[in-house]
């Protein structure tokens, strides 16, 4: 495996607290993160809405706005070596679109309104790169290009708004890569879109990954995309990773229940009458996670050992999973033949 | 604001902006028509804009061929008052030919090819924030508008349109309190001073006052709203506080208190206007700002690795900025009726200065048997206060991020 370009280790970001809010119990949306992206490398961070995912993002660059949030100490972003969450402001400021970049989940709002797109992508080139007004446009033009908008050269001065959502998309990430970023943060980059704009986008962002060498971290709900275009997914739930594994490996045989689950509930174009399974009960409150286990009150397996919590468990091939059915596989074999 | 930014061509040729339509060629007719009466293919066509080109046009003409004399006077010297009406005569005869071949022409093709409906004015249906559109359907803005321009253009040539010295007293029981006449078309005053001409200056005064006071006002609001709306916390609790408090002085008993501190004159009246004017842009600015931080494109803005000056500036205020210009339009408004009220209590301009205010002023005593020395001072008062609030109402539809047919 490639040397980590990105290592995350036991970030915790949490919300609240002393205020009041959430009843004077801190919101413990990130609780406990670790993971490790490669150069080059495309990580998928799966899991429901609130489970942390995005949160962990805009931790990374310290985006978070705290207050109401914090990162705790003991948390660590390294990048190259490098500890960001203790970075001044200003190395941080280079960091940020400089070698970490981001698209947000929603082109309609991630565009500034007022000022024609070009300009916007012109910014980040001028801040970054300390090109003069004229070569970033001419730089802006190749990018708008680069990124599949054509005639770049018109489309550079309209507003946000005389664009379509796969446009302005296409715009966030001119953007995005205008430096040249090591690592592109993607938070939920298509969910905005329709399918086939989506497939266009994946498609883009894999042809750039290709020709920029840039590592992608890929946050969605969504396990097609995943499938499409990850090489390791980590899964998470309840502000921590409960599985991380290759893409094929954790597709044909998930180890941790929650990650069966949403297989399980991923529809079956064979059988579609069929009802669409769903993991029983709800996300717990991140105020109040469960004890033990957090996925213990709705896994199918718990038993009395789920009451401690287990750590990231190694099974085979790299493959880590917060479960103790990884030391007793026999015990999911037994109830399925029961 | 973003004016200047506006494409006015017609917006950039976006995958929805439906400006592809066949562009019929224009003839060189057309061309020379937009040089010699610049505005008139528009007005004849029955574009309220088109008749104001035109009508700036022969004004600025007719000012320039009329008034030869004055302006050749000009240019073997003259005071600032005459440079600046040279300077508008200049730049408006330069800039009607060119707004009519910018903003109209392409109007006009448009509907040629049967693509705009109900276009008005420049960039329709184009880029911008603004919906020219928009504002061009709201009719009294537009007349508004057009009669707030002439007031402007008035006011900056006031010089070569003024038949008298606004301040000249020649034999004054002789000419004092004629009645509107061909020589006196709004009369004379009591020391024989001619009405239309001490108007027009009065203009001047009226409107730069009201201008610059606003533009302090909306200065010290800003700063004051977005430092207390990017700060937040006890910053912003203590400044919104003071902002109730001095708002809860009613606003003349407040001016008067202040401007009784100091010698009146025309930059006392300017400066207290504007420092007791700004607490409603704080309490807008701060609002904006407060939810204009939470938007994503500020966040994708800080993931980009720029500062809180930057991102401030560059993407905060310009989105909380409109209801602002809308406030301000309307504000100027007010406070030329307030610069009148304070110069009708004689605290404001002081006489021979002329101002709307003491011209209703020094016309109060003798309403009854030489009416016009009141009356017609009174009247632009109202006609420019009305006029501002027209374009105020018709910016605030035009800006309405929620209108109808901007959002697909």
């Amino acid at each position: 495996m490639t040397a980590p370009l990105l290592e995350v280790e036991d970030l915790r970001t949490w919300f609240g607290g002393a205020s009041g809010e959430g009843g004077g119990r801190e919101a413990r949306a990130v609780d406990g993160v670790s993971f490790r992206l490669g150069a080059g490398e495309t990580l998928g961070l799966v899991g429901e809405s609130g489970c942390g995912k995005s949160v962990t993002a805009l931790s990374l660059l310290r985006l978070v706005p705290e207050p109401p949030g914090r990162i705790l100490p003991g948390s660590s972003v390294r990048l190259r070596g490098e500890e960001l969450l203790e970075a001044p402001p200003e190395r941080l400021r280079e960091v940020r679109g400089g070698e970490i970049a981001m698209v947000f989940q929603e082109p309609m709002t991630s565009l500034n309104p007022v000022l024609p797109v070009g300009r916007q992508v012109a910014e980040g080139i001028r801040r970054h790169r300390g090109l003069g007004a004229r070569e970033a446009q001419r730089e802006t033009v190749r990018l708008l290009d680069r990124v599949g908008i054509t005639e770049p050269e018109e489309r550079r001065r309209a507003y946000p708004h005389q664009l379509s959502g796969g446009m302005r998309q296409r715009v966030m990430i001119a953007m995005a890569l205008a430096c040249r970023p090591s690592i592109l943060v993607a938070d939920e980059p298509t969910t905005a879109l329709d399918v086939t704009v989506q497939a266009q986008i994946l498609e883009l962002l894999a042809d750039l990954q290709a020709e920029l060498g840039m590592a992608i971290l890929l946050i969605t709900h969504d396990l097609g995309i995943v499938a499409q275009v990850a090489d390791r997914v980590a899964v998470m739930y309840a502000g921590r990773i409960v599985e991380e594994a290759p893409v094929e490996a954790l597709y044909s045989r998930p180890l941790h229940p929650y990650t069966e689950g949403l297989l399980a509930a991923v529809p079956d174009p064979d059988r579609p009458s069929e009802r669409l399974a769903a993991i029983e009960g709800r996300v717990p409150d991140p105020a109040h996670w469960p004890e033990g286990c957090r996925f213990r009150p709705r896994c199918p397996h718990a038993w009395e050992r789920c009451v401690s919590e287990p750590g990231l468990l190694a099974g085979e091939a790299g493959r880590r999973a917060r479960c103790w059915l990884v030391e007793e596989p026999v015990r999911r074999e037994r109830e399925s033949e029961t | 604001m973003s004016g200047r930014e506006r494409d006015p061509q017609g917006g950039g040729p976006g995958p929805d902006a439906n400006v592809g339509a066949p562009r019929r060629p224009e003839g060189p007719g057309a061309v020379l028509a937009d040089y010699l009466l610049p505005g008139a293919r528009a007005a004849l066509a029955g574009r309220a804009a088109g008749t104001a080109v035109l009508g700036a046009w022969v004004l600025l003409w007719g000012v320039g061929v009329l008034r030869a004399g004055r302006v050749a006077a000009t240019l073997r010297g003259g005071v600032v008052d005459e440079w600046v009406a040279l300077a508008t005569l200049v730049i408006g005869l330069a800039a009607c030919p060119r707004a009519a071949r910018r903003w109209l022409a392409p109007v006009l093709r448009r509907e040629g090819g049967g693509v705009a409906d109900g276009a008005w004015g420049p960039a329709a249906g184009g880029g911008g924030p603004v919906d020219w559109e928009a504002f061009g359907r709201h009719r009294q803005a537009a007349v508004g508008l057009v009669l707030l321009g002439a007031l402007i253009l008035v006011a900056l040539l006031t010089p070569y349109l003024a038949p008298y010295d606004p301040n000249a007293q020649h034999a004054v029981v002789a000419t004092r309190f004629l009645s509107p006449s061909a020589a006196h078309p709004l009369g004379t005053d009591r020391f024989g001073r001619d009405v239309l001409s001490r108007a027009l200056y009065g203009a001047r005064i009226s409107l730069s006052i009201g201008f610059v006071a606003v533009a302090i006002a909306i200065s010290i609001g800003t700063l004051v709203g977005a430092g207390a709306g990017m700060a937040g916390g006890a910053l912003d609790t203590v400044s919104m506080r003071g902002v109730d408090l001095l708002l809860s002085f009613p606003r003349l008993v407040l001016l008067i208190a202040l401007v009784a501190l100091f010698e009146p004159g025309i930059a006392l009246v300017t400066l207290v206007l504007g420092v007791t004017g700004w607490m409603g842009t704080a309490r807008i600015v701060r609002g904006q700002v407060l939810s204009i931080r939470e938007e994503e494109y500020v966040q994708a803005a800080r993931a980009l690795g720029f500062g809180r000056w930057r991102v401030l500036t560059r993407h905060v205020l310009p989105n909380a900025l409109t209801p602002v210009i809308v406030a301000a339009t309307l504000g100027v408004g007010n406070t030329i009726l307030a610069e009148a009220a304070l110069s009708f209590l004689g605290l404001g301009v002081q006489p021979p200065t002329a101002s709307w205010g003491n011209m209703v002023a020094s016309g109060r005593d003798v309403m009854l048997h030489a009416w016009w020395i009141a009356a017609f001072p009174g009247v632009a008062i109202v006609l420019t206060v009305v006029s501002f609030n027209l374009v105020g109402d018709g910016l605030r539809d035009a800006l309405d991020p929620r209108r109808t047919g901007r959002l697909r």
